[in-house]
């Protein structure tokens, strides 16, 4: 269906050329007079009681102006109503290594850091837990006193009838799968600038203004409302650019709050920027997880029952734990048609940096496994990997056995179109051996049905203002993380006013000017936002044609707009450039004399010409200005009731108005003796509802399933009693252009009934797909099934070695078989830190006892 | 650390300022002249946010001395903009997707600029293999293949029509 002049329209991001000139301005970018330099003093210890803090040598220091500590604002606060376990700095403990003890204020960066050395910190340490499933059996040193067994939550759901599901299969399959962790590394660390303003009525500090690297500004105005104690109103937060979120900045990241609380005690603006190190150890990324899986088809393919137990080590505060534990077992359904399901999850927290959401947040761990499985179970009942998914599809419109509301469901023609495009009949399992191909698929929401704060605001509301020189400002509250919603949403206004790109200009994502959006996580944002500002401009455009009617004698729903111009249904437009004008970026100055001027005179010569059929988009605004006295139009959206999901415990969690769906073709090749796992190229198909930007789309598509291949094959985090041991971007092995593979992206249009002009979530439901579809292909290629993520050479040939009986096994460490995991590994094996560090906790698996996740006789 | 006075040559324009002797280029740019396009992304000189041209060769600002830079040209993604408008590369990375968050992107332009002004008519592989210099988290590098084709043809086009004239 096409009728539109900008929607569908490969269009450049409206903010693009700030990006290439460098003249964009990210937090880090921003400076004001008399600004200091924050620096924080990180614990050397992953759990531990403070003893003493003496900052009295730091504060003698040159040049330093004040010394922070978690005595100077120890409210709590957290992401989520239930997980408010952080203080800006840390009270009483320390909880993991990294975790912000306190904070030197000074003239310079050199001269902050110089002063960090001497503060003086005694600390006690403590047992500490790194296994998720040691830290399980936890009864004494517990990292926060109220979590008996260090358990942040756990949740036990059963839908359907799981018994009989598994009783009436033909085939069952079980096994372990691990993932490791990864973080966002989103290329701009964290930076934070906090100025308050002195009050002219009291003569005190009185409001503050914070720039912060964020996507949820309105939250961080929320946290730090509770940190400091003042009313939102008197906190303002401002987004500039931000370089890169994936999840990562959508939640208050410590350095936003102490920013603000060293500007407070060092009474001038103050500035923190992580270093790339700190932007690791602040973390918040996937958490590793165990996935325990058993999955019952008939012979036909049918699945019947899915059971599923999936343990997240969450590091030391709940961050969006709670969340993500929940959405592991939500998006179980809504993908196929599962009749049975039974689902335990455990969200555990450890002495690590704090998980939290990342890009595909909580389901992609649990659809490489699943994904995986579905794969093995094809092959037991000698069934194609493709046709199995396409037995298990929905029928939508439907509701799936967990209680979301599926309405568009573009799924079977995204396994189509990448089955064509990849010649997978004429491909699959037919390539010289050490070459293969794999499918995977997944979805993801388009936005969260409740929102954190719970609460009946709407998620999105946007104003729109219209002036008489024909401008266009659209306010939102919507962050553009890089995304490209400020781009999405001047279309949408653009699109439903008839008028040029041009025209709109967007105010987005500063808490004193834009109304109340919760900001840009779960993929919310164009369904929701993307709503509000169809409604808000649609509210404008009904006053323009309510006062353009009465001018031209027909109904205002007889107006048309488009082209930058107005006119009565069946009157000639009087355009003579088409449709093809509009797209070009360029204002028109059609009718500016009359339209910004307007003078009696003029306004006399127009009543006496008598009725017009057709007027620029200036005039008709003038004309709507006159005859209304104003012209703003509002909109917002709340999801529908009937999309907010069930009645159980934890049912507020995965329901989302509409579902993104994609499917993944990977065509790799296995090198067997080194164990190297090149792709190929990767054919992804995405169900967008409609590609509002196809560029945008696709790129969105690309990065997703770009980010799941680095997670696939090479990202990691390392941890050695703790301790991150590859907190760069040189050890962090993000794909760089030599390793990056092909991507065809393939939009898929479902057009679904609620998003604006029938648009769902782009950017993260494709990356899940992505790591069981390299796994399968893997097997496809060389007969190996890994369990555990990423598939690294390593990995690779430690399989391949046990799949020959090779005596020459790796044995990096004892419980090292990437084919059938068992636990996680420490860094090193045999390097184990011995005698130093903390007091093990009785329970710890390296106490004693050799250790199952260590090596002690030093194989390698 | 007593101070130096230093003269750099940046984007045509020439700077006098005072810098100690151990300031990054990086910080010095940043800071000091207030040219914030070019970007800090790690610790380890592994992401190539700071490129920046010496001479025209595209190199790391987080690795130099500024005092080190005197006698050569830099050029920093605020000099990349051609007579008011915008170079055919960097029109291209809006046209074409290449940069999405934005914060890799002055690297890109540097690195890509550099390489395009050396051999204007590059193979997919010598492209691959001077991108990797750079990395980027949102696009995949798909899309920047995609602004770089265009943005050869664009200057292809114009050199064309530069002749005919």
């Amino acid at each position: 269906m096409s009728g539109f002049s900008i929607i569908g329209k490969p269009i450049a991001m409206v903010d693009a050329a700030g990006k290439t000139t460098g003249l964009g301005k990210y937090t880090d970018d921003l400076t004001l007079p008399g600004m200091l330099i924050g620096k924080i003093l990180h614990s050397p210890y992953p759990h531990a009681r403070i003893q003493r803090i003496d900052a009295t040598r730091a504060l003698r220091s040159k040049g330093v102006v004040a010394v922070v500590v978690g005595a100077d604002a120890p409210n709590k606060y957290g992401i989520l109503p239930v997980g408010h376990d952080e203080t800006a700095l840390a009270v009483e403990k320390v909880r993991y290594i990294g975790d912000n003890v306190a904070c030197v204020v000074a003239e310079s960066e050199a001269l902050a850091e110089r002063a960090l050395e001497l503060i003086d910190v005694e600390y006690e340490p403590l047992p500490a837990y790194f296994d998720p499933e040691e830290s399980m059996k936890a009864v004494s040193d517990l990292i926060h006193a109220e979590k008996p067994h260090n358990l942040e939550k756990d949740y036990h759901h059963v839908f359907g009838d799981p018994g009989k599901g598994f009783a009436e299969a033909d085939c069952i399959v079980e096994g372990r799968y691990l993932a490791n962790e990864v973080t966002h590394a989103a290329m701009e660390p964290h930076s934070t600038l906090a100025s308050f303003e002195l009050d002219p009525h009291t003569g005190n500090m009185g409001r503050l203004t914070v720039w912060s690297s964020t996507q949820v500004p309105y939250y961080l105005q929320h946290k730090l409302s509770i940190v400091l104690e003042m009313p939102m109103s008197q906190i303002r937060v401002i987004k500039p650019l931000v370089g890169g979120g994936f999840g990562g900045k959508s939640e208050v990241i410590p350095l936003e709050i102490i920013a603000a609380v060293a500007a407070r005690k060092a009474r001038a603006p103050v500035k923190i920027t992580y270093t790339r190190e700190e932007v690791f150890w602040a973390h918040r990324g996937r958490p590793r997880t165990i996935v325990d899986l058993k999955t019952a088809v008939k012979k036909d393919g049918a699945i019947t029952a899915v059971a599923a137990k999936v343990i997240q080590d969450g590091g030391a505060y709940c961050s969006y734990g709670v969340v993500t534990i929940l959405y592991s077992g939500a998006l179980l359904g809504a993908l196929y048609d599962i009749p049975n399901i039974r689902y335990d999850g455990y969200r555990v927290l450890t002495n690590k940096p704090a998980c939290g959401a990342m890009r595909g947040h909580g389901t992609v761990n649990v659809r490489f496994a699943f994904e995986s499985q579905l794969d093995e179970l094809a092959v037991k009942i000698g069934m194609d990997a493709a046709a199995i998914r396409r037995r298990n599809l929905l029928k939508s419109p439907c509701m799936t056995v967990n209680g979301l509301r599926v309405q568009s469901y573009g799924l079977p023609e995204c396994i189509a179109k990448v089955v064509e495009r990849s010649r997978w009949a004429e491909r699959k399992s037919k390539l010289p051996r050490g070459r293969g191909m794999g499918i995977g698929c997944s979805h993801y929401v388009s936005g969260a049905a409740n929102s954190i704060i719970r609460s009946d605001m709407p998620h999105s509301t946007v104003n729109i203002k219209v002036d008489r020189d024909g401008g266009v400002v659209v306010y939102t509250g919507a962050s553009d993380i890089g995304q490209g919603s400020d781009t999405m949403v001047a279309q949408i206004a653009a699109e439903t006013l008839g008028c040029s790109l041009a025209r709109v200009k967007v105010v987005a994502a500063d808490t004193d000017l834009t109304p109340v959006d919760i900001g840009s996580y779960s993929s919310r944002v164009t369904f929701m936002n993307g709503n509000a500002t169809l409604r808000a401009a649609e509210s404008v455009r009904a006053q323009i044609a309510a006062a353009v009617g009465h001018r031209m004698n027909c109904a205002p729903g007889d107006v048309v707009f488009g082209d930058d111009r107005v006119w009565k249904r069946g009157a000639s437009p009087d355009s003579t450039t088409g449709a093809a004008q509009a797209v070009i970026p360029e204002v028109t100055v059609s009718g500016h004399v009359e339209g910004q001027i307007l003078r009696g005179s003029v306004q006399q010569k127009r009543k006496e010409e008598g009725p017009r059929d057709r007027m620029s988009f200036e005039e008709a605004v003038v004309a709507a200005i006159d005859f209304h006295g104003t012209l703003t139009g509002v909109g917002s959206y709340a999801p529908p009731v009937e999309a907010r999901g069930g009645k159980h415990k934890g049912a507020g969690v995965g329901p989302s108005p509409a579902y993104s769906y994609s499917a993944q073709v990977a065509d790799v090749s296995v090198d067997e003796e080194t164990g190297e796992v090149t792709v190929h190229k990767i054919w992804a198909a995405h169900d967008c509802g409609r590609a509002l930007n196809p560029v945008s789309v696709e790129g969105q598509v690309i990065g997703s399933v770009w980010m799941g291949l680095g997670q696939a094959l090479q990202e990691e985090m390392v941890w050695k009693d703790g301790l991150l041991m590859n907190p760069s971007l040189l050890e962090y092995r993000s794909p760089s252009s030599t390793e990056s593979p092909e991507i065809e992206a393939i939009i898929v249009e479902s057009i679904d009934p609620e998003g604006p002009f029938g648009a769902k979530e782009a950017s993260e439901g494709s990356l899940a797909a992505c790591i069981p579809a390299i796994a399968n292909a893997i097997y496809d290629a060389v007969g190996v099934r890994l369990r555990e993520s990423p598939f690294t050479p390593e990995r690779v040939l430690e399989a391949l070695r046990a799949k020959k009986k090779d005596a020459r096994k790796y044995r990096l460490t004892r419980s090292f078989d990437p084919v059938n995991p068992v636990t996680f590994r420490e860094h090193g094996g045999a390097l184990r830190f011995k005698g130093k560090g903390p007091a093990r906790h009785s329970h710890d698996a390296a106490n004693g006892r050799g250790s199952q996740n260590g090596n002690p006789r030093g194989e390698v | 650390m007593p101070k130096l006075l230093i003269s750099l040559d940046v984007n045509g324009r020439t700077h006098e300022l005072a810098c100690e002797p151990n300031q990054l280029l990086l910080d010095c740019l940043r800071q000091d002249l207030g040219l914030t396009g070019t970007k800090r992304g790690c610790d380890d000189s592994s992401c190539g946010a700071c490129t920046v041209q010496l001479d025209g060769v595209p190199m790391l600002a987080c690795t130099l001395l500024a005092a080190s830079c005197q006698n050569q040209r830099i050029t920093t993604v605020e000099g990349l903009a051609e007579h008011g408008s915008l170079a055919a590369i960097q029109k291209a990375y809006g046209d074409w997707g290449g940069s999405q968050c934005g914060y890799c992107t002055p690297g890109f332009m540097m690195t890509v600029h550099a390489l395009l002004a050396q051999n204007p008519d590059p193979t997919e592989e010598q492209i691959r293999g001077a991108l990797s210099s750079n990395l980027c988290r949102c696009t995949g590098y798909t899309q920047m293949y995609e602004a770089i084709r265009a943005a050869i043809a664009a200057e292809q086009k114009g050199r064309t029509e530069a002749r005919r004239a």
